[in-house]
């Protein structure tokens, strides 16, 4: 027999009230402003625009405020936000060359034209908890240098002159674009790079620490990563010119992997790319391993089975909205699908019983 | 003056600074400039989303990042002139007073607008560009070479 069932408004608007409550947390103690999480939780801040794939800082600290600090929950909120927005268009592609660099370093060439530049880094920190700073305390001041005029060469290029690295192919077409069209596979690289992008970060991670410990190998070189501010430049059909419409940060990433050669064509160092919102470092050299590592094909590689190689199962499962909508909607009243399940099981077990007495007899 | 006149370079550089300005210096520098002329929306203020794209390792065939908000607006003042605003972000003044400053860049109040908000624009951001460069150069490595004893 189906029963329809219906109730527990009152029951849900009493969680929700519950939720407003927890989220304050203690009123003795200041509530967070969103302009404090945006300027000190700034990280938080990029990797849930990254994923959400909506630049908009203050957007993306309200999210992770009513989130409760829940990254995943905000970037489900920034999603379903984009989601009301006309699209306006697009931009021309940007010009990552021209970068304004906070940081650029490059794992391959110590002397590299434009220098080694650390920018605001984690690294060669201690990893020590810092106790100082949970005391408040006079804002710190950066030290100061003499600015480099000229914009930052690309590592990739001084290769690619001596024709020791394979060349990009410059390209004009239109890319796909997955918030318009379902996913089909095969994908071509620029689809599997609006994936990446968005994707999860510690997915995306998982699979790239897959390829270095053996699972698809490509011998990843940090051929250069970047950091800093580029334009954002857009054709205006009403003008008939392309004006800037705003700036954003990116992280940009560019490995240098293990070189094939044959017969006929002289040994070439190969690329992956990762290109992220934000200061997200970790996020796009990730990316720039799985990227390469779903080139296998272009580039005459063998299919070794491994998974960071199979584009439909990266790509499928990297999206966290997706998979924690399918994950988490098991908790939810699923009585009906339940109770013809017990209906079955008990059916076969009077059934077995019979036959077990039958047998007995 | 029309904008073949005016050219189309100048007006992409101050479209640009509008664009990028925080919308409340904008905002404190446009109010300090005499009164907003009255005008007719060509286009009332929308938020939406421009799709950002990239190129497969920076330089080649370009794919889809991801959406930045942007907010636009049209309008033409009593003297003719029409001014677009195409600002990063979600505020409406902010598209507004890009449009209006654009008119006026237009048409007679050009040289004070370009004195009362263009120019202390650009000079801000040239500021703030130079003062994270600066920034960036004291964490470049300076490398040196260990010497080796010889004995």
């Amino acid at each position: 027999m189906y029963v329809a069932v219906k109730g527990g408004e009152r029951a849900i608007d009493a969680a929700h009230e519950w939720l407003a409550e927890e989220r304050r947390g203690d009123p003795k103690v200041p509530e967070l402003s969103l302009a404090q999480i945006r300027e000190q939780m700034s990280l938080a801040v990029n990797r849930v625009m990254a994923e959400g794939s909506l630049y908009d800082p203050d957007l993306a600290a309200l999210a992770i405020k009513q989130a409760r600090g829940d990254l995943i929950e905000a970037i489900f909120l920034i999603r379903a936000y984009r989601t009301t927005l006309p699209r306006i268009g697009h931009s021309r592609p940007v010009e990552t060359s021209d970068m304004r660099c906070d940081r650029r370093i490059s794992a391959t060439f110590k002397d590299a034209p434009g220098g080694q530049v650390l920018g605001p880094t984690f690294d060669y920190t201690h990893r020590l908890l810092d106790f100082e700073l949970a005391a408040e305390g006079a804002a710190p001041v950066a030290q100061t240098g003499e600015p480099q005029q000229a914009s930052t060469p690309r590592i990739t290029d001084f290769l690619n002159r001596d024709g020791l690295i394979q060349d990009e192919a410059h390209g004009d077409a239109t890319p796909p674009d997955m918030t318009r069209q379902p996913m089909e596979y095969p994908a071509d690289r620029p689809l599997r790079l609006q994936a990446l992008t968005r994707g999860d970060e510690g997915f995306v991670l998982g699979m790239a620490y897959s390829t270095q410990r053996g699972y698809g190998r490509n011998h990843p070189f940090v051929g250069e990563l970047r950091i800093g501010a580029v334009e954002v430049e857009m054709e205006i059909p009403e003008l008939g010119f392309d004006i800037c419409i705003g700036e954003v940060t990116l992280t940009e990433c560019e490995t240098v992997n293990q070189f094939m050669g044959s017969k006929t064509e002289p040994a070439q160092f190969t690329r992956g790319y990762g290109l992220v919102f934000g200061q997200t470092e970790r996020k796009a050299i990730s990316m720039a391993l799985v990227d390469r590592a779903l080139r296998w094909q272009e580039l005459g590689e063998e299919n070794v089975g491994a998974p960071a190689q199979d584009e439909e199962f990266v790509l499928a499962h990297s999206d966290n909205i997706q998979a924690t909508g399918f994950l988490e909607h098991i908790k939810l009243p699923h009585y009906v699908d339940f109770q013809s399940e017990l209906e079955l099981v008990r059916k076969m077990r009077r059934g077995a019983q019979g036959s077990m007495k039958e047998a007995a007899e | 003056m029309n904008v073949t006149e005016v050219g189309i370079e100048a007006r992409q550089r101050w479209m640009g600074l509008l664009a990028r300005a925080p919308s409340a210096r904008l905002a404190a520098l446009f109010e300090a400039a005499g009164e907003a002329p009255a005008h007719d929306w060509l286009r009332v203020p929308e938020t939406g989303g421009v799709m950002l794209r990239g190129r497969a390792g920076g330089t080649g065939a370009a794919f889809n990042m991801g959406e930045m908000t942007v907010t636009r607006c049209a309008l033409r003042l009593e003297s003719g002139e029409v001014g677009h605003g195409y600002v990063q972000g979600r505020d409406k003044a902010h598209a507004e007073r890009a449009a209006l400053v654009d008119a006026l860049m237009q048409g007679p109040r050009a040289s004070a607008m370009r004195a009362a908000v263009i120019e202390p624009l650009a000079e801000a951001e040239a500021a703030s560009r130079r003062e994270r460069a600066a920034k960036a150069a004291a964490t470049k490595v300076e490398f040196f070479t260990m010497v080796r004893g010889e004995d």
